[in-house]
């Protein structure tokens, strides 16, 4: 059976920094093929027949969970779902502890999700075993930006020079930093956009602005974020309609974009806020898009983390 | 990888899928339900000259799909090995199809089970034929061909090419040593 | 003449210079003398360097309460591993030491365990809850040196003012963990170019510099109180004797980490502000660029600050606008420092590398002076806190340490006598090693010297 290999891998998706842009492209183009077999009558394969992934959830986080395992039973892997508090895990066992239990357990690869920033990084030099960041605190969820990035890519085609504007609260965002981290490699001028107070001081290749029309202005396609009402607790936020009014993205406002600029959210939506109501539903709108297309890049990870790397 | 000598030329390897497409047909009596799914990457060169040939001969193009079979491979697990998963394309309905599933080289049989299943999920034919242009022996499983452009004794230190006119700018079938084996 | 120890052939380098070479006699807990004598015990000490022992002005020595973190025997053991013969212990246990009995304690459980001496520092507020001043007075009589609320970002400018006035009339320093609780927002790390790109909340260096700003204006409200107040506060009534013609600290700004904060200090003190304060080990030697491997072992507060604050907090240590080192030494269990950036405490224990790694950073690596830099770990607290200085000189106090300059040997946690056993400069290969520390003429620590 000789076929060409891929080109080497990180054991992990963290986040970007340890990738290069044609790992990512065989990432997207493998998640392409995924596509394919999803549209099969039997949405299964064998290829990761005989390995465990753990799902540990430390912040729950039920679509990005049902998500990740859904993807590993469809390349037939056995799952094991650890969801846990964090408030628990302080009491008195540690990361370290938890994830070593699971280790005795034979585990493959673990995606993981928390709270707080570095864990998954810390996981990693625990473990030794592929680690995959579902989400750490602010900052970063690789899988929901390269999901977006393949979604962008159906619609657009190559992202080369396209102006993609993501709009919220980008300080406090992790899929923000992911999407200027992947966005901006696969050659997209990304423009990040939101309240000056939920801004950060800079934000590695993404310009920042405070003024929505800035940053829609020609975009080729806009990205809303979830907006946490507890900014508004923190003093970070006046009030939701003072938010609705300067940043929420409204048909009149996305005429500012390119015609038909593709209109992307990562979920889960608070309606009438970060979007004007019927916008979520119009064909601009490629949220759903984005849930389908979230299964093919998990799997396509799974397959390029785990295959060819079992000790 | 030494080059050893080429065992097959251009006239030749045209002479045996003609030779195949003709069996096909007979075995099918006629092209009714008749389907080529060419095998990555050299299957898919071949499957396309079956289908012509036999589309020359009976004046009825039969459909014709791809098959990745990475995803069904069972050498998944061991360490180093990472292929690159590739189209999957079956533009019609595989049901109550006979199927002939057409690859360069039948050696362990490993390809043509992980082929078989594959095809298995993707819907359910009727009768699934297995063409090869070469059969060069050594089976690890108990998989024949149903039609073979030509039996090749070797040994297991040799490698066997298939070059086709569309991936490698001719058609040809080559015998190479592993060096070092 | 006899004494009990002779180093032979030691180096002399004190907060005033280098003295060249001596056989120095220690007998009585005092050097005898400099030109040699006899001793049962004598020390090699050529290629050695001698100098007074070191004074840490600000270390977490967890006892009462937090013990698995650290006590008194790990801590002052691993302070004269470190050359330390002096260190000023800060109040945040459990319960707050603000209260003469457990000062006294303190004073009391440390003189039994024999190795660095130990100066509690007590609590400005009952608790430490930044309301009700302590009892300056029974706490001085106890022990206390020093009267803060670390640990503790009290916001109270009022409060301030009072405990300012109220300890100095009893002799007391006091000293602040200078941070606007308000701007540091929950951060976990110096906000920066850093934190945005990690994600992880930010603490902004203003937040250290705005809350120096503010302090410096309550010492000069207090200063124009005072002035009409008959003149000097008197330490007499005290152990710790003001050295002559030396105007009294009032307010010390602990572990100083910022540029911006260094400048107001600098200001302040040309005018001649009774102000004094510290750097820690940390902020001289790494910056936030140490957080992108996102290890909690790097989480300190206040954070580890940029390239530019360090430099110019070098340069504030050279000047004599930063008067000493203090560690910080804030020890914490292992799993502790294993949680998340979130959640993990503040705090990186240093007792017994400070010498060798500021050694090996500034003098070694950066042409600092060396007897300036023994000036921040010994006559530099000493000045702040009271006490007179050691200089080696014929009758002067045996509180010594004898250290090799040559020597090169990695920092390996493990061998921690603290209970602390990570670093963030686990690997680190540092010169600079004591060999022997001695508190008056005592032996508290050994190693490696070679005894004839």
């Amino acid at each position: 059976m000789s076929q060409s290999a891929v080109p080497s891998f990180p054991r992990h998706l963290l986040d970007f920094s340890d990738w290069n842009r044609g790992q990512v492209e065989s990432i997207l183009e493998t998640a392409q093929m995924m596509q394919e077999v999803l549209a099969r009558p039997v949405k299964k394969v064998p290829a990761l027949t005989g390995f465990t992934v753990a799902t540990v959830f430390f912040e729950p986080s039920t679509r990005t969970r049902l998500s990740f395992e859904l993807a590993a039973r469809r390349m037939s892997a056995d799952v094991l779902s650890f969801a846990t508090a964090t408030s628990s895990t302080t009491k008195g066992e540690t990361y370290r502890d938890t994830l070593r239990t699971l280790e005795q357990m034979g585990i493959d690869a673990y995606v993981i999700r928390v709270d707080a920033a570095g864990v998954c990084h810390q996981a990693y030099g625990w473990l030794h075993k592929p680690v995959i960041n579902a989400g750490d605190g602010w900052r970063a969820h690789p899988t929901q930006a390269l999901l977006d990035a393949f979604t962008l890519r159906e619609r657009l085609g190559s992202l080369e020079g396209k102006k993609i504007a993501i709009v919220g609260d980008i300080l406090h965002s992790r899929v923000a930093r992911s999407n200027a981290e992947l966005l901006t490699m696969l050659g997209a001028q990304v423009v990040a956009c939101g309240p000056a107070t939920l801004l950060p001081g800079s934000l590695p290749g993404a310009t920042l602005t405070t003024s929505l029309k800035e940053a829609l202005l020609e975009a080729d396609a806009v990205m809303a974020l979830r907006l946490q009402k507890e900014r508004m607790d923190k003093g970070l936020l006046p009030s939701l309609p003072e938010y609705i009014a300067a940043y929420q993205i409204t048909q009149e406002r996305l005429a500012w974009a390119r015609p038909l600029a593709p209109l992307l959210h990562p979920g889960p939506m608070n309606r009438d806020v970060e979007l004007e109501g019927t916008l979520a539903d119009s064909p601009q709108s490629l949220v759903e898009r984005q849930v389908a297309n979230g299964q093919a890049i998990r799997m396509a990870v799974l397959y390029h983390l785990l295959v060819g790397k079992r000790s | 990888m030494k080059f050893k000598s080429r065992l097959l030329g251009d006239d030749e390897v045209r002479r045996a899928l003609t030779r195949i497409a003709h069996e096909v047909v007979e075995k099918n009596k006629g092209t009714e339900g008749l389907c080529f799914v060419g095998i990555h990457t050299r299957g898919i060169s071949l499957a396309k000259r079956l289908v012509d040939l036999v589309e020359k001969f009976e004046g009825k193009q039969a459909p014709m799909g791809i098959l990745d079979i990475t995803l069904y491979r069972d050498d998944l697990s061991e360490i180093g090995l990472q292929p690159r998963v590739r189209e999957t394309r079956i533009p019609f309905d595989l049901n109550g199809k006979a199927v002939v599933l057409v690859d360069d080289v039948l050696y362990t049989g490993r390809t043509a089970r992980a082929a078989l299943d594959a095809l298995i999920d993707l819907g359910r034919p009727s009768r699934i034929y297995l063409a090869v242009l070469v059969d060069r022996g050594h089976r690890e499983l108990p998989i024949r061909a149903d039609f073979v452009g030509k039996n090749l004794p070797t040994s297991k230190s040799e490698v066997v090419k298939v070059k086709t006119l569309e991936d490698d700018g001719e058609d040809a079938v080559e015998l190479w040593e592993l060096e070092g084996a | 003449m006899k004494g009990e120890i002779l180093f032979k052939n030691a180096n002399l380098v004190d907060g005033r210079g280098e003295h060249g070479r001596a056989d120095v006699l220690i007998g009585e807990g005092r050097i005898l003398s400099l030109s040699g004598g006899e001793a049962p015990r004598v020390i090699e000490a050529a290629g050695m360097i001698l100098s007074p022992g070191f004074f840490d002005p600000h270390a977490h020595l967890r006892e009462p309460g937090q013990e698995v973190k650290e006590d008194l025997t790990s801590g002052l053991t691993a302070a004269a591993k470190g050359g330390y013969t002096d260190l000023v212990s800060m109040p945040n246990t459990s319960p707050v030491v603000d209260n003469a009995e457990i000062v006294a304690a303190l004073k009391k459980k440390a003189a039994s365990i024999g190795q660095a001496r130990l100066h509690p520092a007590a609590a400005l507020t009952q608790g430490q809850e930044g309301k009700i001043l302590s009892e300056a007075r029974l706490l001085r009589e106890a022990g206390a040196v020093m009267l803060t609320d670390d640990g503790r970002t009290n916001e109270d400018a009022g409060v301030l003012a009072q405990g300012l006035q109220y300890a100095a009339s009893w002799g007391l320093l006091v000293s602040v963990h200078a941070e606007d609780a308000s701007l540091r927002r929950g951060g976990v790390m110096n906000e920066g170019e850093v934190s945005f790109r990690l994600g992880l909340p930010g603490n902004t260096g203003f937040a250290e510099s705005a809350r120096i700003a503010r302090d410096l204006e309550i010492v000069r409200y207090v200063e124009s109180r005072g002035s009409q107040e008959a003149g000097q506060r008197s330490r007499v009534e005290g152990r710790n004797t003001q050295v002559e013609g030396q105007k009294q600290t009032l307010l010390h700004v602990q572990h100083l980490s910022t540029r911006r904060g260094l400048e107001l200090i600098r200001q302040a003190r040309a005018e001649g502000l009774p102000i004094t304060t510290e750097v820690g080990p940390h902020h001289l030697t790494l910056t936030d660029q140490s957080l992108n491997s996102l290890n909690p072992i790097f989480k300190v507060a206040p954070p580890l600050r940029t390239q530019a604050d360090l430099e110019a907090l070098i340069e504030g240590l050279l000047d004599g606008s930063i008067d000493c080192i203090g560690t910080d030494h804030a020890p914490h269990t292992q799993d502790e420092k294993e949680l998340d950036m979130l959640r993990a405490p503040f705090g990186i224990p240093s007792l017994e590398i400070c010498w060798p790694l500021l050694y090996t950073a500034l003098v070694v690596g950066h042409g600092f002076p060396l007897h300036t830099l023994i000036e921040r770990f010994t006559d530099g607290p000493r000045r702040i806190l009271g006490f007179p200085p050691i200089h080696l000189t014929e009758g002067a106090q045996a509180s010594l340490v004898l250290w090799s300059p040559g020597q090169e040997r990695p920092v390996v946690p493990q061998s921690f006598a603290s209970r602390a056993k990570f670093s963030p400069w686990a690997g680190w290969a540092l010169r600079g090693w004591p060999s022997v520390t001695l508190v008056e003429g005592r032996v508290v620590y050994e190693q490696g010297a070679v005894q004839i």
